[in-house]
């Protein structure tokens, strides 16, 4: 069973609810061994997770995904004299299974080369939006099959690390076009790539004035605001989210600093160590995407990103029954639909309805 | 050159595994994803995702549990006491009436905490299970309880504006059967309800009272009720032995079915410890003592042990084939006409253009009947018009006759006085002449006059 498939929230306050009685226990009956029984299924399972770098060739997309699963995921791309660079934009997947103390990853990693490189960059996104909408139909064809899978093959992806060239201005255009229609269909996590060509100070200044055009469009990011549960949520993401988009150096060389073997980029000036929190945020993007929030990655691309797709195409085929969760709209256009932003609901808060202002729905 | 062939041997020797060959798979976007080609790839350092585990046991903490218990078994055999001992809590204190015409599943819903645990805990009960005289239809109500819960949820799944992750899932994810404690065998009752439950939820049977037979019987019994369960083809349900850390538990588990369990929430004094059992005046028997009673053996498996996999079974399985079945019914498959995989929603459109023709059709049909049938009531009425018409006609005429014929007789009638008054009058007139005549002649006259007259 997909470990996405779990129970439901009991705090819920849907009409469908059973009224529930609290109940005094009396004493010790094992119900919180349910964990551990959790934890030996997920660990026998595995499990999966897709990410997608995007950014323009020559930022370090491969060699940071490299440095963050701490092997050679992807072949660092270095355009030799003999090769054209890609008159198209092409995605490449790579997929590897890595383990760690027992516990099996299996990870895709792909890649955009090509990605606002041509002269006319126009609908250059096409490409990605429709891969990333392929996998969400592959995702949904398997789902509406009458004999499905056990467990359904998750191809979607869970998470975009957007590279911004560190110009240490502004967001540029393509960015925000870019940005702008990719935060409607996947969890966007930007990233100011090779931050070793700006100082403290500009990156610092840099950062701000991407959060500043970031709120201007209304682009939200991930961890998006509209999803935060609880309080506890709100302070551990609004932390995260001051220091939103990372400045990062990726490196897959080791050297020898004061006698520990670290990675970095090694210069005539010194060695930028990878992992410092001093030099780069590197771990903090580590921790984001692997150690914190990956599952919740993946929970809102299944709850929240899919749940959309899924509505739009159903509505688009008229596939289904006019049950009560039928919404009427206007049929929308071969590519991704535009809705107009998050609207924050009162609660459950994992729930997103990103809606047209001009259809009437129920909610 | 070589500094950087020099750096790049340095990296593969920091490895913390060596891997001989590592290439990986790269695949187009357009190819299709083939399952067993993607390699391992060894790692240098701790990447720390070994978190993975944590984080999803956080974020199941934070949505709480659910698990659904349905209890089968007749009245008075102890369903409720045994919820109450399993999870050590006093749920529902009246007991149940023996005199309910027909079966009926109530189902009650609780929230337990544990530590940082939430589980919603629902109880379904079967309400007069057993009582009935004539038992034909006991297990019918429960197979219906079980399906409109498969169906509510597949309901839901169909949605198009849908959250699962926020439904309360009501599907039972065990069946516990209380089996009397007979001695001899399953009652048919038992095997019907149980052969027709088999496919939708999984069984535990349970040997209840289990304080009313003797340990050697106890064991004949147990043998006894599982060779007929196989026998019949009873599917009940196996706890999983397909991982290591408690297969070895649950295979013997296994063999111990089905539990023989005694319930109580009264105390006891034994020793200087106050256990849960039952006093009698030839001992006491204790719930918690493995000598005793299953008890914990059950607690330990439903609880403990495989609630999780109680909960994947139902959902993997039982509610797979349900769906499968609810959606065969509906006419859908998978596979068109040419044997070419059809998407869901193209079935779904061909199915409902032929309803809507379908649909048309009768209504055309309905349609044309109307108009018949008005036609064939136009054409009744005017006949009876008619007919009334020309009865009218008739009654007329006769009408018209009769007049006729009695102004005739009148007419007749009147001459006849007219003459008579006449001749009154004239005879009057010769009486006012009385000495023309002798008396006798007029007399005569007047005899000859009346008789001429007559």
């Amino acid at each position: 069973m997909d470990p996405l498939r779990q129970s439901p929230s009991p705090s819920s306050s849907r009409a469908s609810s059973p009224r529930t009685l609290p109940c005094e226990m009396l004493g010790y009956v094992g119900i919180e061994a349910v964990l551990d029984q959790l934890k030996i299924k997920a660990m026998k399972m595995g499990f999966e997770f897709n990410i997608m770098v995007v950014g323009q060739s020559g930022l370090g997309k491969s060699t940071m995904v490299n440095t963050l699963f701490k092997s050679k995921m992807c072949k660092s791309t270095m355009p030799g004299l003999g090769v054209p660079t890609p008159q198209t934009l092409q995605l490449q997947s790579v997929t590897h299974v890595i383990e760690e103390s027992g516990v099996k990853l299996k990870l895709t990693v792909t890649d955009t080369p090509g990605f606002g490189d041509q002269i006319n960059n126009d609908k250059c996104w096409d490409p990605i939006l429709g891969y990333i909408s392929e996998q969400y139909e592959k995702y949904l064809q398997e789902e509406i099959l009458i004999t499905r899978q056990r467990h359904i093959p998750d191809t979607r992806v869970h998470c975009c690390v957007y590279f911004v060239p560190p110009t240490g201005h502004c967001l540029r255009p393509l960015d925000i076009e870019f940005l702008q229609r990719l935060c409607r269909t996947v969890n966007v996590v930007p990233v100011i790539a090779r931050a070793d060509s700006l100082t403290i100070e500009e990156r610092e200044a840099f950062r701000h004035r991407i959060q500043e055009n970031l709120k201007t469009h209304g682009i939200e990011v991930y961890p998006q605001k509209c999803f935060d549960e609880d309080i506890n949520d709100k302070i551990l993401n609004s932390k995260i989210r001051e220091r939103i988009p990372f400045a990062v150096v990726g490196a897959d060389r080791e050297h020898i600093v004061n006698g520990r073997c670290v990675l970095g980029r090694k210069t005539k000036w010194g060695i930028i160590e990878v992992e410092n929190m001093a030099h780069c945020e590197f771990p903090l993007l580590r921790d984001l995407l692997i150690r914190s929030h990956l599952q919740d990655l993946k929970d809102i691309t299944h709850n929240v990103h899919y749940e959309n797709y899924r509505i739009f195409r159903l509505n688009e085929s008229h596939v289904l029954p006019r049950g009560p969760g039928w919404v009427n709209l206007a049929p929308a256009p071969a590519s991704i639909p535009a809705p107009a932003g998050p609207q924050a609901s009162p609660r459950p808060p994992k729930v997103c309805w990103w809606a047209k202002d001009n259809s009437d729905e129920e909610c | 050159m070589s500094s950087e062939v020099a750096r790049h041997l340095l990296f593969q020797s920091h490895m913390a595994t060596k891997t001989a060959h590592m290439s990986p798979q790269v695949f187009d976007n357009e190819e299709k994803q083939k399952k067993e080609n993607t390699r391992s790839l060894a790692m240098s350092g701790h990447v720390g995702f070994e978190s993975l585990p944590d984080q999803l046991v956080n974020r199941s903490i934070q949505q709480g549990f659910c698990f659904n218990i349905l209890c089968v078994g007749e009245t008075g055999i102890g369903k409720s006491t045994l919820i109450d001992t399993l999870f050590n809590t006093n749920f529902e204190d009246h007991e149940s009436s023996h005199f309910y015409p027909h079966v009926r599943l109530k189902a009650q819903t609780y929230e337990l905490q544990e530590s940082n645990v939430r589980l919603k805990l629902t109880i379904v009960n079967t309400v007069g299970f057993g009582d009935q005289i004539n038992k034909e239809e006991s297990y019918q109500p429960i197979v219906d309880y079980i399906d409109a819960q498969f169906e509510a949820y597949l309901q839901e799944e169909l949605k198009i504006k849908r959250s699962l992750f926020n439904y309360h899932d009501s599907r039972i994810h065990v069946c516990l059967y209380f089996i009397s404690p007979t001695g001899h065998s399953l009652k048919t009752l038992d095997l019907l309800t149980m052969k027709s439950l088999d496919s939708k939820v999984n069984i535990i049977p349970v040997i209840a009272k289990a304080d009313a037979i003797s340990k050697t019987e106890l064991q004949k019994f147990k043998i006894k009720l599982m060779s007929e369960l196989v026998s019949n083809g009873v599917q009940i349900y196996q706890f999983p032995t397909d991982d290591e850390t408690i297969a070895k538990i649950n295979a013997s588990m296994n063999g111990h079915l089905p539990f023989a369990v005694v319930g109580s929430m009264d105390e006891v004094k034994v020793g200087n410890k106050m256990v849960k059992a039952r006093q009698y005046p030839w001992g006491i028997v204790q719930v918690e003592n493995e000598n005793h009673c299953d008890f914990v053996k059950l607690r330990e498996m439903l609880i403990c042990t495989n609630m999780e996999d109680l909960r994947d079974e139902t959902h993997t399985r039982h509610y797979e084939l349900y769906r499968r079945r609810k959606l065969e019914e509906m006419g859908l498959t998978d596979m068109g006409p040419e044997s070419k995989p059809l998407s869901l929603q193209e079935t779904y459109e061909a199915k409902r253009h032929e309803f809507y023709g379908e649909r048309q059709r009768k209504e055309e049909e309905m349609k044309q009947l109307f108009v018949q049938r008005v036609k064939e009531k136009e054409a009744v009425l005017k006949e009876a018009e008619r007919e009334l018409q020309a009865k009218f006609e008739h009654l007329k005429r006769v009408h018209q006759e009769e007049k006729l014929r009695l102004e005739e007789k009148r007419r007749l009638l009147e001459e006849e006085i007219i003459a008579f008054s006449k001749k009154k009058a004239t005879s009057e007139i010769y009486q006012n002449q009385p000495f023309m005549t002798p008396g006798g002649n007029v007399r005569k006259d007047k005899d000859r006059k009346n008789s001429s007259f007559m």
